[in-house]
């Protein structure tokens, strides 16, 4: 049979080439945002979109702003949620025009950027915990320094004379504690345990803060869900979660004392009013702890990081007022939507010292809101 | 192929259209020719486009990694503490954790995967019946480990929570245990698959003359087929346990995510592939991230490591 040579020769050297032209447009496409999302445009293009990435803590929010801001003045803005630390390295590597973090930039993050930054303070959330502790039918009720041996593993079952002494009413059963951490690095874990290296000198010492630590004790599970699955299922299970998460999924939540004596819930009100204290002018301040007296402990601001000298790369003056102009409404008119979503309005201290912030965002020199 | 009769050796007859037909045939030739080694180029273009992508990805992690390996040193393989807040790194709790569940797994599998390879290779090759089992067992592994881990979270954890209680251990669910289960559910097909189309390669010459020697089923099994694949069920299950060895997603939602080394087989632990997984993303300090870096080439020579002695194993197994 005789084989049409030429064909074959022709389809193999077109097999060839697309084979080689393919790997080309992979290798040089690839690159970019580590999680599935839409492309980011670069910094300065002429494209309409703003881009921003970060917190997923966040996302929610944004979502709904961004949908809402798009509705009333036909601008489009693409944030990916793809965590505070991936997106604090997008803006250095300014890939993005914002940044969305639970915890400011550390010391080795400034130290990589090229140009200084600004943090405007964006919404606040809370850090409940949540248990599962069928029996008890009381909230239970926590002090800081109890909670902080409960995690370092020192005290290890519910009925510990430690526990029983500040909730005199529960019936605490015999069952031993069972911790929920965060496997996966989170903002929600370095509130958590900012709060505790501040009230423990203990935790400080042997464990420390961070988005990532060395648990002493205790089960990992990945995200919100993983935790909350976590307490869900394991009887006499105590773990720490976002307060939007535990609200939505009914799930029981800890009364903590705070600085001043008092036992708060975790709720909307309270972590306003955590906020509402003397606020620094760069923005940086870490609510846990706070001095507030009907504040919930546990609390954070969460921040949205621009860079203060907005003409970089080849950005205009139009693109850097739409930026500012953004966030300025997120943090005035934006604030509406925040609790239909559990969270935080921000207080009025904080609005005012993000609207300072924002004055100082310059442009070539010239600050961009007049 | 060319073959002789259109090579135009010797022209005979010099008639205008002989000659004609003399130089089409040399065309033909010599395009056939050209053919050939363009097939051939190409082939050896993929071939070492593979060797170009493994050594770059093991460059890549190994310079991607220098700064951990300049701020850690060797001890970093067996320090058992992982504290990013002190920047303190240890990779001994995750390669524990790997090994274990990894061979774990392959203990728990290989009886199933090779009684499915013989069922179905020897016993039932045809049939509407062993058609179905083969389909469904290679729907084991199409689908995907996410939904593997939802179902271990939401259903296996569950068992294995209301077993540790009955036996006395402190009932978490989570842990070795339960993620060495899964996995071992997820790598049968491999094993069972290879087995199986090497055991339906037996020559039946072979096996006549056994049973015309009088054996059994389970004698012509044992003395013939099994020997006559050893090899390749052995290839077999080293792939099974390099799929064990990678596996992330399901192992990262039922281990329990504890950096400490487990205490028994029912404590929580954690694995290489699920520690990358997680903590990638917000790994916010160079040195940080640079030790993630180095546990994915940690992982990557042991998997190289783990292929090289089963290669050896096969080659001993041949040439007996």
């Amino acid at each position: 049979m005789k084989v049409n040579s030429f064909k074959i020769g022709r389809t193999l050297v077109a097999g060839a080439f697309f084979t080689i032209t393919s790997f080309a447009m992979v290798s040089c496409g690839g690159g970019g945002s580590t999680s599935g999302a839409d492309s980011t445009a670069a910094a300065g293009s002429s494209d309409n979109m703003l881009t921003g990435a970060g917190s997923s803590f966040d996302n929610p929010l944004f979502s709904k702003q961004f949908s809402e801001y798009d509705k009333a003045n036909n601008q489009k803005i693409n944030y990916q949620s793809v965590g505070s630390g991936a997106g604090i390295s997008q803006l250095t590597a300014k890939t993005v025009e914002f940044g969305a973090s639970d915890a400011p930039m550390n010391g080795k993050q400034d130290s990589a950027l090229t140009a200084p930054v600004v943090h405007i303070p964006i919404t606040a959330g809370a850090v409940v915990l949540s248990y599962n502790l069928p029996e008890v039918k009381d909230t239970l009720l926590l002090t800081p320094g109890v909670l902080a041996e409960i995690f370092l593993g020192h005290i290890k079952k519910w009925n510990d004379p430690k526990i029983a002494a500040i909730n005199k009413s529960a019936k605490l059963p015999a069952t031993d504690i069972t911790i929920a951490h965060r496997s996966d690095g989170s903002g929600t874990s370095n509130i958590f345990t900012t709060y505790l290296s501040k009230v423990s000198e203990d935790w400080n010492k042997t464990v420390g803060k961070g988005s990532s630590v060395n648990w002493p004790v205790g089960l990992g599970g990945k995200g919100n869900e993983g935790v909350a699955g976590l307490i869900k299922q394991t009887p006499g299970a105590i773990g720490y979660i976002e307060l939007a998460y535990a609200v939505q999924n009914n799930m029981a939540y800890a009364k903590v004392q705070n600085k001043a004596g008092n036992y708060i819930t975790p709720s909307i009100a309270s972590v306003t009013a955590a906020a509402n204290i003397q606020i620094p002018a760069d923005t940086k301040v870490s609510l846990t702890n706070t001095d507030a007296a009907d504040g919930y402990p546990i609390a954070s601001f969460s921040w949205v990081i621009i860079y203060k000298e907005q003409k970089y790369g080849d950005r205009t003056l139009d693109r850097a007022t739409r930026l500012v102009k953004l966030i300025q409404w997120m943090i005035h008119d934006g604030q509406n939507y925040s609790a239909a979503l559990t969270y935080a309005p921000l207080a009025p201290a904080a609005v005012s010292a993000g609207d300072a912030v924002l004055k100082s965002v310059t442009f070539d020199g010239k600050p961009v809101l007049q | 192929m060319i073959t002789r009769s259109e090579l135009p050796l010797r022209v005979i007859n010099s008639s205008p259209e002989a000659v004609a037909k003399a130089k089409a045939r040399a065309r033909r030739s010599f395009r056939q020719i050209r053919t050939e080694n363009v097939f051939k180029r190409t082939l050896m273009i993929a071939g070492l486009l593979m060797i170009v992508l493994v050594l770059g990805i093991c460059l890549t992690l190994a310079w991607q990694s220098r700064l951990s390996i300049s701020a850690l040193g060797p001890k970093y393989l067996w320090s058992k503490v992982w504290d990013p807040v002190q920047d303190i790194y240890g990779a001994w709790p995750f390669l524990l954790g790997t090994l274990l569940t990894s061979f774990l797994a392959l203990i728990i599998s290989i009886p199933f995967s090779i009684s499915i390879a013989i069922f179905l290779g020897e016993y039932h090759p045809k049939g509407w019946l062993p058609n179905f089992l083969k389909n469904a067992v290679e729907l084991i592994a199409a689908v995907p480990s996410v939904i593997y881990g939802f179902w271990g979270l939401a259903v296996l954890v569950p068992i294995v929570r209301s077993f540790e209680s009955s036996i006395g251990v402190q009932p978490v669910g989570v842990g070795i245990f339960s993620s060495s289960l899964i996995l071992a559910v997820m790598i049968i097909p491999y094993a069972a698959s290879l087995g199986r189309s090497m055991i339906s390669l037996v020559p039946s010459h072979l096996k006549e003359a056994a049973y015309g020697l009088g054996a059994t089923r389970w004698e012509v099994i044992r003395s013939v087929v099994l020997p006559y694949t050893k090899s390749g069920l052995f290839a077999g299950i080293l792939l099974s346990l390099g799929r064990a060895l990678g596996e992330t997603m399901a192992v990262t939602m039922v281990i329990g995510n504890t950096s400490l080394i487990p205490k028994s087989i029912f404590a929580p632990g954690n694995t290489m592939a699920s520690v990358i997984a997680n903590e990638f993303t917000e790994a916010d300090k160079p040195v940080y991230l640079s030790a993630l870096i180095e546990l994915g080439l940690v992982l990557f020579l042991v998997t190289v490591v783990i292929n090289l002695i089963g290669k050896k194993i096969i080659d001993r197994f041949t040439n007996d």
